[in-house]
């Protein structure tokens, strides 16, 4: 396949699900799915409630916005364009009409154009990692692009996996947990934090990026280009017109809140403290 | 004759005063009844150094020297002991901290601190102390600004930092019902979780008792929406200071039944009475919250901004603050916050709370279009997340702890008529030229509300001469106030009549020797050492 040497599109895929807490101490709830054992965190400034009918979590009233990795993905974007590497930056999401307001913030913060797939009711429950990579895959093949920067994860499902199944989708190589990102002619060198510290490759374009934490800081969106992006188009696509089948392979069996956290006790003397051990049989 | 056991006691005290004071002189051969009769008249001519020594504008913040009040003794210990077992703080580690206010400007040397849990605890405490002539220092938070939160001399500190239970909550009128020592913030969680929240929020809120607050009559960040305590504080339950339990601790919205006494309580700083409970209307939670932070390029346009904002956003609006060039740069030096938009002179954190996303944010953004067109602002952003909000109103929130890193702080709370705010800031900056390191000026502009404050790189006193008495002179000659929000305290008590007429001033005196006879509670704060 012919390779430009000049990089087209970059798209950046936005995950609208849940809400955020970013890198601030707060409480997380922790619901867990037995029987699969599927570990869900949701880190938030708001209480999550589980439904009662214990099929997942309630949702509505909930703010719904970016995927904080998400922002730092569609931030790069942005530099990369106004380093002129690249020529254009659309933002996609997938999702109810509520994605729409998360995709004007990306083209605030001065993406091109955005892609909203859409996806509701029952489908959109259970979109995953697999269905959404499915739909991306197609969408970068009818767009033609070069680059796709996620986030490396969603916060509210911590799964992790989108970027990794649409570059095995796509055959594309791919750049994870990138905390640094240089495009050199086609290439690209990626500084990827893992376990044991950070590990440089280069990677030949098109390719799949995934965003860490380090990897920038997102821009505010001002109050000009907030102006300037109620003008920019927003393609409805629905993923039918993709060819792709949302149906989900999980089945969700239970959702459960983890245990309460009791209270401590705060007692007034050592005596105290010594009687109250020996109650709980600890000494 | 309680007085005149006092001076009985200290005898070195007593000539000191009658040196000071030539009035007493003739009157002692008949000390006992001269005393007794004059025992009301003494809590007003507190003469300590002005009316002989001349007023020194050095000197007025300061201390005056300790009143004849007894000191504690091992019997008082052991009362206390008996009625608060392990509440009673004798360790003078653990009191150093209650010893010093929150801006580290001011240190006492109490050697008593009691953590009472009811309100029958400091009833007892209060007419021991009465009887015994003890003086008493009411202890909140300890976040004050003016030096009103700790002792000047020996006064036993009395903390509600145990006194922390909510009492009732009813979700239909949203009236809460708490103890004195409710730290603001848990208030505000607690009420979050049931759909309200507390009318008032200020950047202490971590460590400020809800007692505290209504005492200073704290005004906040939430004034302009919700009105001040005044409005929103349905009831109090107050101890005397004989020890008497004064409970108009009413939930109704509305009561007029003879005099409000509770008004007399909200502001008086601790010397009218101890706080023990509040009964407050709670407005319910906004569905939407919205905050801008904009960028002006001259104050002039930040005023006619606010005129826009309160036409168009109107009913929506629930805060309106700024802060000037120099808090920024304060706050990106000391603090390294982020600028999120480009440097301007002035900066406005503008909120919104309303019940309906789409409704407000269509206002907002015809606001924000209609000021953008019209160059009112130069530049700005928006937020509607939880954490994006967090980080924008941090820099207004933070300023106040961005000036504690440059040394020394001269914090001045004003009240002007709006159009004249910024010109004290930029006066001051003339007047002071290189004597100040700083000069900043931020805070509630749309409350007319200003907080001037002067850096120096350590305490200075040609520097303190400089800015006193010339701010108060100035602030008065524009019917201001010399103390907006933060009470009068320690540090402002004697510049009162640069904002209330003496007739004023000596009916609050009059009023404070029939609620507090000797004088016990908070001494040497709010009131004048001198009132004439």
């Amino acid at each position: 396949m012919h390779r430009s040497s000049e990089v087209k599109h970059v798209a950046s895929y936005l995950n609208t699900r849940g809400c955020e807490c970013f890198g601030q101490p707060c409480e997380s709830h922790c619901p867990v799915l037995t029987d699969r054992t599927i570990h869900v965190q949701l880190k938030t400034f708001i209480k999550i409630r589980v439904k009662p009918d214990r099929t997942g979590v309630v949702t509505d009233g909930v703010k719904h916005s970016m995927n904080p990795f998400c922002e730092i993905a569609v931030e790069e974007a942005i530099k990369l364009k106004e380093k002129k590497l690249v020529k254009e930056v659309v933002a996609v999401s997938c999702g109810p009409q509520q994605v729409q307001e998360t995709i004007r913030t990306a083209l605030a913060m001065g993406a091109d154009r955005g892609i909203h797939v859409e996806v509701s009711g029952k489908d959109y429950e259970t979109l995953g990692p697999l269905q959404v990579s499915k739909i991306f895959a197609a969408l970068a093949k009818k767009e033609q692009a070069d680059l796709i920067i996620l986030g490396k994860q969603a916060i509210d499902d911590d799964c992790n996996q989108t970027g990794q199944i649409t570059a095995a989708l796509l055959d594309w190589p791919q750049g994870t947990f990138a905390s640094e990102m240089t495009l050199e002619a086609d290439k690209l060198k990626v500084v990827r934090e893992v376990d044991g510290g950070l590990e440089t490759i280069k990677i030949n374009l098109p390719a799949v990026v995934t965003a860490d934490l380090r990897l920038n800081t997102p821009r505010y969106a001002t109050l000009p280009n907030i102006m300037k992006a109620k003008k920019k188009k927003i393609a409805n696509v629905k993923p039918a017109d993709l060819g792709v089948d949302v149906c989900s392979r999980l089945e969700v069996l239970k959702v459960d809140e983890p245990p309460q956290r009791q209270a401590g006790v705060k007692v007034e003397t050592v005596d105290d403290l010594v009687g109250k051990l020996k109650e709980a049989g600890r000494v | 004759m309680g007085i005149f056991q006092r001076f009985a006691r200290l005898p070195l005290k007593s000539t000191y005063i009658w040196s000071l004071c030539p009035q007493y002189s003739t009157d002692l051969t008949t000390v006992d009844s001269a005393l007794i009769v004059r025992s009301s008249q003494l809590i007003q001519h507190r003469c300590v150094h002005s009316r002989v020594m001349g007023a020194s504008p050095g000197n007025t913040g300061a201390a005056p020297p300790r009143l004849p009040f007894s000191r504690v003794t091992q019997e008082d210990l052991a009362f206390f002991r008996a009625l608060l077992p392990g509440r009673t703080i004798t360790d003078p580690d653990l009191l150093k901290s209650s010893n010093v206010d929150w801006l580290k400007t001011v240190e006492g040397n109490s050697e008593v601190l009691l953590r009472p849990k009811t309100t029958e605890e400091v009833s007892q405490i209060l007419r021991h102390c009465n009887e015994r002539n003890l003086a008493v220092c009411p202890q909140g938070g300890n976040t004050g600004l003016v030096g009103g939160s700790v002792p000047v001399f020996d006064e036993i500190i009395l903390s509600t930092s145990l006194m922390s239970q909510v009492i009732t909550f009813d979700n239909i009128s949203g009236i809460l019902t708490c103890q004195a020592g409710c730290v603001l913030e848990n208030l505000s969680n607690y009420l979050e979780e049931r759909g309200f929240i507390m009318p008032l929020d200020l950047g202490a809120k971590g460590s400020c008792h809800i007692g505290g607050n209504v005492s200073t009559n704290a005004g906040g960040l939430r004034l302009l929406r919700y009105g001040s305590l005044r409005g929103t504080v349905l009831g109090l339950e107050v101890v005397l200071a004989d020890g008497r339990i004064l409970n108009c601790l009413a939930t109704l919205r509305k009561d007029n039944t003879g005099y409000d006494l509770k008004q007399l309580f909200i502001g008086s700083e601790g010397t009218l009475g101890v706080i023990t409970a509040v009964s407050i209307l709670c407005p319910h939670k906004p569905k939407a919250v919205n905050v801008a932070f904009l960028g002006c390029s001259s104050f002039q346009q930040l005023l006619e901004t606010f005129q826009r904002c309160r036409g168009m956003l109107g009913e929506i609006l629930s805060a309106f603050e700024f802060l000037d060039a120099s808090c920024m740069s304060l706050l990106e030096k000391h603090l390294k916050l982020t600028n999120p938009i480009t440097e301007s002179p002035f900066y406005i954190v503008i909120e919104t709370a309303g019940s309906n996303a789409t409704h407000d944010e269509e206002k907002l953004h015809k606001f924000l279009e209609e000021v953008m067109t019209s160059s009112l602002v130069t530049d700005g952003t928006v937020a509607t997340e939880a954490t994006k909000i967090k980080a924008l109103w941090s820099l207004r929130e933070r300023v106040t702890e961005a000036l504690t890193h440059e040394g020394y702080t001269y914090k001045y709370d004003i009240s002007l008529p709006v159009e004249k705010i910024y010109d004290l800031v930029q006066d001051m900056r003339g007047h002071l030229g290189d004597m100040a390191k700083n000069v900043v000026g931020y805070g509630h502009v749309g409350d007319g509300n200003l907080h001037l404050n002067i850096t120096s790189p350590s305490k200075d006193p040609a520097l303190l001469a400089a800015i006193e008495p010339y701010v108060y002179e100035w602030t008065s000659e524009w019917k201001g106030s010399i103390s907006a929000e933060h009470g009068l305290g320690l540090k402002k008590r004697n510049y009162i009549y640069y904002s209330k007429p003496s007739e004023a001033v000596a009916l609050m005196g009059s009023i404070k020797a029939m609620l507090d006879p000797k004088g016990i509670l908070n001494p040497y704060k709010t009131l004048p050492d001198n009132i004439h």
